[in-house]
C-alpha cells in the first residue's frame, strides 16, 4: 500500500472523481432544477446559470398551482403529512410490538422461538403484492381500506421484522450476567428490562427505529395499492403529481426534494448506524 | 413486613410467568403478523380459481389451469426472462462496481470516508423517487442526459420511452440507487480482514494481482456472497423502479413479476394469473431466501467469534 506510484494515484484519483460525480449528480442536479423556472429548465444546451426562485416550493406549499389555464390544486403537502404520520406511527408500533418480542428471542429460548424469528424474518422477503392484492378485498370487508389504520398495519411488514432483529442482536450482545445480578437482588423481570436492558441496548433501538423509519418513507407499493389520493405519501403522490402537472417541472423537482430531504438528513445523522441495520446485523464493521 | 410480602408475592407470580413470558411477549408482534399470513393463504387459493373481477359469476376452481396455461403463455415466458434478465444484469454490475468502490475506498482517511458517506444517500432515496429523478434527466425535450447523449453523437436516444434503451434505463436507476449497498457491506469486510497475511504478502514482495485474487477474494467471499444474495432477492422483485418509470412499457418490455402482476389484477382484472405469477415468484424468493438465511447466519456466527 505504502508503495504508490504517482500515475497510480492519479488513476485512484479519477476513479474516485468519477463515482462521486455518478452518484451525486442526480441529486445535485434535481436540487438544481427545483430552483428555475421551465425557461431556464428548458434552455439547450442546460446551464447552470439562472437566478433562483423560490416560486416553485411557494407553489406546493400554498397548494395552488399556477398553469396556463389556470391555478391548480395541488394536494402535495397533505402527501407529505400522511408519509411524516405513517411513518412516525408505524414505526412507534413496531418498537411497541418488536422490543419486547427481541428481548424474548434473545433471552428466552423457548419451543419454536427459532421457527418464529425466521417466519417474522421471511416477511422481509416475500413478494409483497402476493400479500397485498388479497389484502385489499379484506380491507373492503373489514372496512379498513384507505384508512390510517389499516396502512399503519400493514407497513408493520417492513418495519417489524427489521426492529425484531436487529434489537434482537443488541440484547444478545448484552451480557446476561448484569440482569441476572439485578435479578438476584429481587427485581422484577419488568424493571430488569426497564432498568437495565432497555437501556444498554438503546442505541440499537434508536438504530433500528431509524432505518425502520426510512424503509418506511420509502415505501411505495403498499399505499399504491391500498390508498386513494387522500391517505397516499410522498412515494405514491409525487407520480400522481407527474402524471397532474403534466409539465411543471421546477414543481416536479421540488416536490421530490422535499419528498427525499427527510431520509437523506436523516441518513447523514445516524450514518454510522446504517451500516450494521442495512445488513441485518449481519456485519459487525 | 409489608415489604417482605410484597417482594415474595413478586417472587411467587415470577415463578409462574417464567415460562410463559417470552410467549406473551412475542405474541403481538406474532398477532399482527398472522394477519398478514391470511392473505397469503387467500392468494394460493386465487391461484387455483379461474377468477376475473369483470366476470365475478364464473369465479371457480379450475386447479393448476393458472399454472398449466403459463408453458404455452408466451406472455409468462416474457415476465420471466425479463425478471431474470434484470436480476441478473442489475446484481453482476452493482457487484462488481460496489467491489471496485470498497477496494478503492478500503484505507481510511478523512477523504475516503466522507465519500462512503456520500455514496448512503442513493441507497436513501426512495426507489419510486429515484426513478422520477432519472425520468427527469432523461426527458427527451431537455433531459441533461439526453443532451449528453446527444453531444456523443445518439441523436434522439430515447431512454425509458424506446423497447431498445428502456431496459437499460432502469437498470441504469438501480445501479444508482443500489451499488452503495453492496459498497457498504463489502467495505465492512475488507475493513474487518486480519491484517497478518496482507503484511506477510507484503514482506515476501507478492505481486498485487496474486493477493487480490488469492487471498482478499477468497477472505471476502462470505461478504459477497451475502450481498449478492440480498441483493438477489429483491432485484428479483423489482416493482417501485420499473412501475415509476414506465409502468411495465414501452408494451411489455418491462413486465418482470410484480408489474405484470399489479397490471394483471388491476388493469385486466385476471386474479387467478395474477396469483399464480406471484405464488411462483415467492418459490423462487423462498429458496433464495432460506440460502441467504443460512449463510447469513454462519456470517454473523463468524463476526460474533472474532469480536
Amino acid at each position: 500500500m505504502e508503495t504508490t506510484s504517482p500515475v497510480e494515484r492519479l488513476l485512484r484519483g479519477v476513479a474516485l472523481t468519477l463515482v462521486v460525480v455518478f452518484f451525486m449528480f442526480p441529486i445535485v442536479w434535481i436540487f438544481l432544477m427545483s430552483f428555475q423556472t421551465n425557461e431556464t429548465i428548458l434552455r439547450i444546451p442546460p446551464s447552470v446559470v439562472f437566478s433562483p426562485t423560490l416560486e416553485n416550493y411557494a407553489a406546493l406549499i400554498t397548494g395552488k398551482l399556477q398553469t396556463a389555464s389556470g391555478t391548480l390544486d395541488i394536494a402535495f403537502m397533505r402527501n407529505l403529512g400522511n408519509s411524516v404520520l405513517l411513518s412516525v406511527a408505524s414505526v412507534a408500533v413496531a418498537l411497541l410490538l418488536g422490543v419486547p418480542a427481541a428481548y424474548a428471542f434473545a433471552r428466552h429460548k423457548f419451543k419454536g422461538s427459532e421457527d418464529i424469528a425466521f417466519t417474522l424474518l421471511s416477511f422481509r422477503f416475500a413478494p409483497p403484492l402476493l400479500v397485498l392484492l388479497p389484502l385489499t378485498q379484506y380491507f373492503q370487508w373489514l372496512g379498513l381500506s384507505n384508512t390510517y389504520f389499516g396502512l399503519i398495519w400493514i407497513y408493520q411488514l417492513i418495519c417489524l421484522p427489521l426492529i425484531l432483529w436487529i434489537v434482537r442482536g443488541y440484547f444478545e450482545d448484552i451480557s446476561a450476567d448484569v440482569e441476572y445480578a439485578y435479578r438476584i437482588a429481587g427485581h422484577s423481570w419488568f424493571s430488569t428490562f426497564r432498568k437495565i436492558a432497555l437501556p444498554l441496548a438503546g442505541p440499537g433501538i434508536a438504530a433500528a427505529g431509524l432505518l425502520a423509519f426510512i424503509f418506511a418513507w420509502n415505501n411505495f407499493v403498499f399505499a399504491l395499492v391500498l390508498a386513494s389520493a387522500d391517505k397516499q405519501p410522498v412515494t405514491v403522490g409525487a407520480l400522481a403529481f407527474v402524471t397532474a402537472s403534466g409539465i411543471q417541472y421546477g414543481q416536479i423537482a421540488a416536490a421530490i426534494v422535499l419528498s427525499i430531504t427527510p431520509t437523506l438528513a436523516l441518513a447523514l445523522y445516524a450514518q454510522r448506524y446504517l451500516v450494521e441495520g442495512l445488513s441485518l446485523g449481519a456485519v459487525k464493521g | 413486613m409489608a415489604s417482605v410480602t410484597h417482594s415474595s408475592a413478586r417472587r411467587s407470580r415470577f415463578r409462574i410467568s417464567k415460562r410463559v413470558l417470552p410467549y406473551v411477549l412475542s405474541l403481538p408482534a406474532l398477532l399482527v403478523c398472522i394477519g398478514i399470513l391470511i392473505p397469503f393463504f387467500t392468494a394460493v387459493i386465487y391461484s387455483f380459481q379461474r377468477y376475473r373481477l369483470s366476470q365475478p359469476w364464473a369465479r371457480q376452481f379450475n386447479w393448476g389451469d393458472n399454472y398449466l396455461n403459463f408453458f404455452t403463455d408466451p406472455g409468462f415466458w416474457n415476465t420471466l426472462k425479463i425478471s431474470l434478465l434484470y436480476a441478473g444484469v442489475t446484481v453482476t454490475l452493482e457487484l462488481l462496481l460496489g467491489l471496485g468502490i470498497a477496494l478503492l475506498l478500503q484505507r481510511r482517511s478523512t477523504v475516503n470516508n466522507f465519500i462512503s458517506i456520500m455514496l448512503l444517500l442513493p441507497l436513501m432515496t426512495a426507489p419510486a423517487l429515484a426513478a422520477l429523478m432519472w425520468k427527469l434527466m432523461t426527458n427527451p425535450g431537455f433531459g441533461i442526459l439526453s443532451y449528453l447523449a446527444s453531444l456523443i453523437g445518439l441523436e434522439n436516444f430515447r431512454w425509458a420511452s424506446s423497447p431498445d434503451t428502456a431496459l437499460l434505463t432502469v437498470v441504469l436507476v438501480d445501479i444508482w440507487v443500489y451499488t452503495p449497498f453492496i459498497m457498504i457491506l463489502l467495505l465492512a469486510g475488507l475493513r474487518s480482514l486480519p491484517t497478518q497475511p496482507f503484511e506477510a504478502a507484503a514482506l515476501d514482495g507478492v505481486p498485487r494481482s496474486f493477493v487480490f485474487f488469492r487471498i482478499t477474494l477468497p477472505m471476502l467471499t462470505p461478504y459477497i456472497l451475502t450481498a449478492t444474495l440480498f441483493r438477489l432477492l429483491d432485484s428479483i422483485q423489482q416493482f417501485d423502479i420499473i412501475y415509476a418509470m414506465t409502468q411495465g412499457g414501452p408494451g411489455d418490455t418491462l413486465t418482470v413479476f410484480q408489474v405484470e402482476a399489479y397490471l394483471n389484477f388491476f388493469q385486466s382484472t385476471n386474479v387467478g394469473r395474477s396469483a399464480a405469477l406471484l405464488i411462483i415468484l415467492w418459490a423462487i424468493t423462498y429458496i433464495l431466501s432460506n440460502i441467504f438465511i443460512k449463510n447469513w447466519l454462519r456470517l454473523r456466527e463468524r463476526a460474533r467469534g472474532e469480536a
